[in-house]
């Protein structure tokens, strides 16, 4: 009884270490393909468009109204202090240094991810990426890497668009419509928010989650079992998996960034 | 879907990703002080500067004038020594000009308020403020009060 809860553990541990193994030998072999995949950037702009052009619309809606609210809350509680004209550093720190990459990231996985995760194995599922091993055509070079790219070109910028978006949105929610003065927003916003410190940071999470979301997802796509119920279930871990992840980094980063851990 | 389209739009989705960036740095962020870089050193030592930190602005009569570069413990003087970085233009500040920390608003962050004196020597590069006055600490205050009251 006990031996075979022992058995299950462990079989359990090593089902989970080999599935960290072989995503590790995966993503070596994406890295060691994109210095190829480069001098193809027809492939990374096509990948561009679906992971990044397509995801703007969600990006955009999402950061303005997570910035109105921002504000709004923001305001609710600095104005018991008399201190609402702080609301422009409340709401640029909480988007710069942890909303804008975490949400971005976690619509991305949600938006995108998804996506790639099912466009994957259904590839496999339907031999596409067997038969172009038949032909010569390596796929991780030719499938993977550009979506790699692609991803990790985008979410970046996705970051910096929803970032600014949900700025301009809590300026829109507390100079036009609670009266704040405009100039106190951003004054005050600027003798806070430092360049490096706060901006390069936040930019640097949005850089690592994107490098995560993207992983996840091919990676669960190219080792989903080729059948429906296989690629609906690799879509799924591609959206928890990434969330957990993205959490999960972003308080590592968070305490290695800003904390004095 | 042609491919032009596809690659206009990715190149609209680069661009409004830089334009972001662009007003994260000039807008949001502080790089328009950056340029703090550029002046001279001063230093001053307090007995106490409360909550002052390194960044903190540095103003003369309320109009920022540079920022404080360090704050260490002199063990030789008892006192805190702090370095201050003044843009290069002001570099008309007597040598007895007064250096004090006071608070923006009630609850607000700390700064150093100059004073100019009244020599013609003005403070450059390296050189030391002498007269100063420490932040002011609101359980000293309190303390004082109610030492008044109750022997009075």
């Amino acid at each position: 009884m006990i031996t075979s809860a022992l058995q299950n553990i462990g079989a359990r541990a090593l089902g989970v270490f080999e599935s960290f193994g072989s995503a590790s030998i995966f993503f070596a072999k994406i890295i060691a393909a994109v210095p190829r995949a480069l001098t193809r950037p027809r492939l990374i702009v096509k990948e561009i468009y679906s992971v990044g052009v397509l995801s703007l619309t969600i990006i955009v809606v999402s950061g303005l109204f997570v910035g109105m609210v921002l504000g709004l809350q923001g305001y609710v509680t600095l104005v018991d202090f008399g201190a609402e004209e702080s609301l422009g550093v409340v709401v640029a720190m909480t988007l710069v240094r942890e909303l804008g990459p975490v949400v971005t990231a976690l619509l991305f996985a949600g938006r995108a991810g998804s996506a790639l995760a099912a466009e994957i194995g259904l590839m496999k599922a339907t031999e596409q990426l067997s038969s172009m091993e038949m032909m010569a055509v390596d796929p991780i070079r030719r499938i993977i890497t550009p979506r790699f790219i692609g991803g990790f070109i985008s979410v970046p910028l996705l970051t910096a668009i929803f970032t600014a978006v949900g700025i301009l949105g809590g300026r829109f929610v507390g100079v036009g419509m609670l009266g704040i003065d405009e100039g106190s927003y951003w004054s005050q916003m600027q003798a806070n928010v430092d360049l490096i410190d706060d901006v390069a940071n936040g930019m640097i999470k949005g850089v690592v989650f994107a490098v995560a979301c993207v992983w996840i997802a091919l990676y669960k796509g190219y080792s989903a079992i080729p059948t429906a119920e296989g690629i609906s279930l690799a879509t799924t871990h591609t959206v928890v998996n990434s969330a957990l992840a993205v959490l999960g980094l972003d308080f590592v980063l968070t305490a290695l960034m800003f904390g004095d851990l | 879907m042609t491919t032009r389209f596809i690659e206009i739009m990715v190149g609209l989705f680069v661009v409004l990703g830089f334009l972001a960036l662009f007003m994260l740095a000039m807008k949001v962020s502080n790089l328009s002080r950056l340029t703090d870089n550029d002046g001279y050193e001063v230093t001053a030592y307090f007995e106490n500067i409360g909550g002052l930190k390194v960044r903190s602005p540095v103003t003369v009569s309320g109009v920022r004038v540079g920022q404080i570069t360090s704050i260490v413990y002199d063990a030789d003087r008892y006192e805190a020594r702090v370095v201050m970085r003044i843009q290069e233009e002001h570099n008309y500040f007597p040598i007895d000009t007064t250096a004090s920390i006071y608070t923006a608003g009630l609850l607000g962050e700390q700064y150093i308020a100059l004073e100019p004196g009244a020599e013609d020597d003005v403070l450059t590069s390296g050189d030391t403020i002498e007269f100063t006055q420490s932040a002011l600490v609101l359980e000293e205050i309190i303390g004082k009060i109610v030492v008044k009251l109750t022997s009075g």
